[in-house]
């Protein structure tokens, strides 16, 4: 692993000063992996811009020199997203963290890509708003990773995913162009939605500099329960009930025995011992709420719920969804270590696929613990293992992978919010077909020809523009003078 | 191969854990003159006589990158970690790398790098215990840590970061070769703050100096400007001294006596706040209880555990122990909190010390924080109104490392008329954390001057604190800022209320 060219950290140093440059070994080590430690690569540089100019500039000497760049927020990322490239320059955001505009009339706030998910929140809580995109990493992941990931949450049931919630942004191209995308305050903007395809784009159109956020009121109501079942099928049958009646709940979130069991060890949030805790939160106006947490209550108890707990205050909601927004790092607390998806299966089918996950954990004897969004289907399965065994981090990989052909064959999707980043993109030829996966790529050759902005992530094999991680190499094809770039 | 990791430590080869390190760092300066030297270094009056670059700071500027470069030693030890007590694997392992520690470092909060957060700087200690050497780098980011344990607080895989920067900071101050100022600074704070009497004959000339302001006339020709920083910030930490009080060995309870405890003086308490140490003995005698101060009693050791300085800490460790050995109380009270934290880790950190081991852990057993005793003990003697808005700080050492939050509050708002109001960022540290806001004053400048920013728009009359740290740290920024409120210990408040003292009398002189 070399050290960065001494040219490069020289032009970087003259961009952003000495103290934005990183080029020593052992600090860039720090920066290796992302939230999934399953992959590391320590990058050639690690650069911390603190203006958009800055990452302009970044950006324009990176294309005009062949140099692959990956942009990193927070590195909470739980699909390799943010894993630098070898020989790569990483453009880490958290230093451009402030929040420009706060405009209530309008319900928006601009903000920099590295201003923390929660802030916005606390910033028009005043006013009464919120920013309803709220994934449990939200007391730490980025706005500008949220919206490379068109982050979740709890709450997307209802409210929907961070495209719902994304207005317009000012985006560096992969060749340095500054533009600006979507609408300002106008609600739309005619033209291509070049916002819809560049949120969720895992960072290989661009790097977001400026974002402008819808805010809403917070509503006037809000109810949460926790139910607790025998097993994950009986609290299934719950969530059918509930959303077959045609309530939208806010949110429903199911844990099973093994995450109970985490989280109460971690925040003690006093979950009841349950093969398996539903929290069903309803908001709205008060009428509306009242009535449909009554019915609420009325599926619960005729799916067989053993216990339900009402919050009485926002301390015991806030308990409950402690609990639950610690789960994925509370499994620190039973294993060494643990590997995470992030499929999605259709409702209907999620008794049928939770029956098939534990068949596959009891087949390679080893823990699965489930926690997830009931409501949209969307499974966070755990596959925990020890990583100091030999063999058991690939066992773990295999048994994971198994987990995702399962929701395919139910109908599902990989990815429901983490993304494909590095670690879903062998998966990607199992759900699409190369002509689907090739006009995806026409999108992304369009943005970048010259595929330097996070290559080697999303799509598993170089196509089209021959994208392949590390410096630019024209692709045979092209050198034939058979085809060209975009 | 790496060709630094060629270069290896020469105290390598020998036993790790031998003798010459504690030599060294005890020959700086022979124990005659270790009185003056401490005294001319905080007295600061007299610092002007020192040359230019004596304590030169190490250049602290706004981001740690480019600290590392401007510092090298050029020690390189590897593998970083010897068999003493490393950063253990299992607790390293604990660490999912989840990131819901970086909001609330206070390193990761002004720097935005990774290297600056727990889980960097954990990622580190993996990385030193087979990959990588411990060198300028690692170390850099191993000391700017204020070990406010905020990350201790937010983990939830619980993660024990305490244990692990303090077997990393073991591992530092053994093995690692500090520059010649860096070492010279460290030992000059360590010949001083454990040492009441030194403290004392130190804040002598600090009077004379406070009392014909030679600080303002020196900042009004500029001459402060030329002092080293951390001088400066040293000089700017130095409260004023009010007049000694002495706590009695013995002074009984009022009325019927409930309990008979130990107490702690603490040694920064006893120097510059020995009027809290007073308002605290009258607290708990007027709660029923007998309470017995060893007179005697040396330092307890936080300061130098939290440096790293193993031996060090372990000597005044023993000592306090047996001070208290034969005393025959239900507990040890102690009401700052950066001593809290350590008197309670004495089982843990003594754990391989077989003549001590368990009579450590029956120490630290009985060991309360003031407040948190109260609240066990509960209230009997009558409070005064007292209606005034304060602003609570919690001090690291007790919020985070200890839990105890409610507990102070609770006895704050015991008191008939006492409104507490909450400081927004209130887990974030103030930067005093033990001598960081000498040895990295200007990370710690920032940290101070954001947390009196939130003091103040609390719009509160005074702030209510358990540690002296944080006191004269907030203090600090309160001046440079060119204001000031009134600060008192959760204990002189109670003390005014039980003994009916007026708002205008506890505000007084603060």
């Amino acid at each position: 692993m070399g050290m960065a060219s001494s040219r490069l950290v020289d032009r970087m140093t003259e961009i952003l000063g000495p103290e934005g440059v990183i080029s020593e070994r052992e600090q860039l080590r720090a920066y290796e992996c992302d939230g999934l430690m399953n992959y590391r690569v320590i990058p050639e540089i690690v650069v911390l811009p603190e203006t958009a100019e800055h990452v302009q500039r970044i950006v324009r000497y990176c294309h005009d020199e062949g140099i692959p760049f990956v942009a990193r927020g927070s590195g909470t990322g739980l699909s390799g997203g943010a894993l630098p490239v070898e020989s790569g320059v990483l453009i880490v955001l958290s230093r451009m963290r402030r929040i420009l505009e706060v405009d209530i009339p309008n319900q928006r706030v601009v903000v920099e890509p590295g201003v923390i998910n929660i802030w916005v929140s606390q910033a028009v809580a005043d006013e009464g708003y919120y920013y309803a995109p709220d994934p449990a990493s939200q007391i730490v992941s980025s706005i500008g990773g949220n919206l490379a990931e068109n982050s979740g949450g709890v709450h997307c049931l209802k409210y929907g995913f961070t495209t719902n919630h994304v207005m317009g942004a000012e985006v560096v191209l992969p060749d340095g162009t500054m533009v600006n995308i979507g609408g300002g305050k106008a609600p739309d903007a005619p033209g291509y939605e070049l916002l819809g395809a560049f949120v969720g784009s895992e960072g290989t159109l661009g790097i977001a500099t400026k974002i402008t956020l819808r805010v809403v009121r917070k509503p006037a109501s809000v109810k949460t329960l926790l139910a607790a079942f025998k097993d994950t099928e009986e609290a299934g049958d719950a969530v059918s009930g509930i959303i077959g009646s045609g309530i939208v709940p806010a949110a429903i979130e199911m844990m099973d025995s093994l995450c109970i069991e985490a989280v109460e060890t971690a925040v003690h949030p006093g979950f009841p011992q349950a093969g398996a805790v539903l929290i069903v939160e309803l908001d709205g106006p008060e009428a509306e709420v009242s009535s449909q947490f009554d019915q609420t209550i009325e599926i619960c108890e005729k799916a067989n719920a053993s216990e339900i707990r009402i919050a009485q205050d926002d301390e015991e909601r806030a308990l409950f969804w402690k609990g639950r927004k610690a789960a994925f790092a509370a499994m620190g607390r039973i294993a060494n270590d643990y590997y995470v998806q992030d499929a999605v299966v259709p409702r209907t089918e999620l008794g049928a696929t939770l029956k098939r996950i534990s068949e596959l954990g009891s087949e390679y004897g080893m823990r699965v613990a489930n926690v997830f969004h009931a409501g949209d289907g969307n499974l966070h399965p755990l596959v925990l293992y020890d990583n100091d065994v030999p063999g058991e981090a690939e066992k773990a990989e295999d048994l994971a992978g198994e987990i995702v052909m399962t929701c395919l064959e139910h109908g599902g999707s990989l990815t429901g919010e983490h993304g494909i980043g590095r670690d879903k993109m062998k998966y990607m030829p199992k759900m699409f077909t190369t002509e689907d996966m090739d006009t995806m790529q026409l999108l992304r050759c369009a943005f970048d020809p010259h595929h330097i902005c996070n290559p080697g992530k999303v799509f598993p094999t170089p196509r089209l523009c021959g994208e392949k991680p590390g410096p630019f190499h024209m692709h045979p094809v092209q050198k034939a003078g058979l085809a060209e770039n975009f | 191969m790496d060709n630094r990791n060629d270069s290896l430590d020469p105290r390598q080869d020998g036993n790790p854990y031998d003798a010459t390190d504690a030599t060294e760092r005890r020959g700086v300066s022979s124990s005659t003159s270790q009185d003056q030297a401490a005294a001319n270094a905080v007295g600061a009056g007299s610092t002007e006589d020192l040359p230019d670059d004596t304590f030169a700071s190490r250049g602290a500027v706004k981001q740690t990158v480019g600290i590392g470069r401007k510092t090298e030693s050029g020690s390189v030890i590897f593998p970083a970690f010897d068999d003493h007590h490393p950063p253990e694997k299992d607790l390293i392992d604990d660490c999912v790398h989840c990131g819901f520690c970086l909001p609330t470092c206070p390193t990761y909060v002004l720097f935005g790098e990774e290297m600056d957060s727990p889980r960097g700087r954990i990622y580190l200690m993996n990385k030193g215990l087979n990959e990588e050497p411990l060198n300028d780098q690692m170390v850099r980011h191993f000391d700017l840590c204020l070990g406010c344990m905020a990350c201790v607080t937010a983990c939830p895989s619980g993660v024990q970061y305490d244990k692990l920067i303090e077997a990393t900071r073991g591992q530092v101050e053994r093995r690692y070769e500090r520059t010649a100022q860096d070492k010279a600074f460290r030992e000059m704070i360590f010949q001083l703050f454990p040492y009441p009497n030194r403290l004392r004959v130190a804040a002598a000339p600090l009077k004379l100096y406070q009392r014909f302001g030679v600080g303002d006339k020196l900042k009004k020709a500029g001459l402060m400007k030329v002092l080293p920083k951390r001088m400066r910030a040293m000089e700017a930490l130095m409260p004023m001294l009010t007049k000694q009080q002495e706590v009695p060995e013995f002074s009984p309870a009022v009325g019927e006596k409930r309990m008979t405890v130990g107490f702690i003086k603490g040694c920064v308490q006893r120097v510059f706040f020995s009027e809290v140490n007073a308002a605290t003995v009258r607290v708990l005698n007027a709660e029923g209880c007998d309470v017995v101060t060893p007179k005697a009693q040396g330092c307890c050791g936080a300061l130098s555990v939290h440096a790293g300085r193993e031996e060090e800490f372990q000597a005044f460790a023993r000592k306090l122990i047996d001070e208290f050995e034969d005393s025959g109380v239900d507990r040890i009270i102690i009401n700052a909190a950066g001593c809290g934290s350590t008197l309670k880790e004495y089982g843990y950190l003594l754990r391989d010390d077989r003549a001590y081991a368990e009579k450590a852990r029956n120490f630290s057993a009985k060991v309360r924080d003031v407040s948190e005793f109260l609240q066990e003990l509960g209230p009997v003697a009558e409070r005064q109104p007292m209606p005034v808005a304060a602003a609570y700080h919690d001090a690291c050492h007790l919020a985070h490392s200890q839990g105890i939050r409610k507990q102070p509050r609770q006895t704050l708002k015991q008191i008939p008329g006492m409104e507490v109001r909450e400081i927004k960022e209130a887990e974030l540290c103030c930067g005093s954390a033990g001598i960081y806001n000498m040895v990295e004053p200007e990370p710690a400048t920032e940290l101070g001057d954001r947390k009196a920013t939130n003091v103040l728009n609390t719009g509160a009359r005074m702030v209510v604190t358990s540690n002296p740290g944080c006191m004269l740290q907030i203090q600090a920024s309160l001046k440079r800022m060119g204001t000031s409120m009134p600060m008192a210990h959760p204990m002189e408040v109670l003390d005014a209320s039980i003994r009916g003292e007026s708002v205008e009398t506890l505000l007084l002189n603060r």
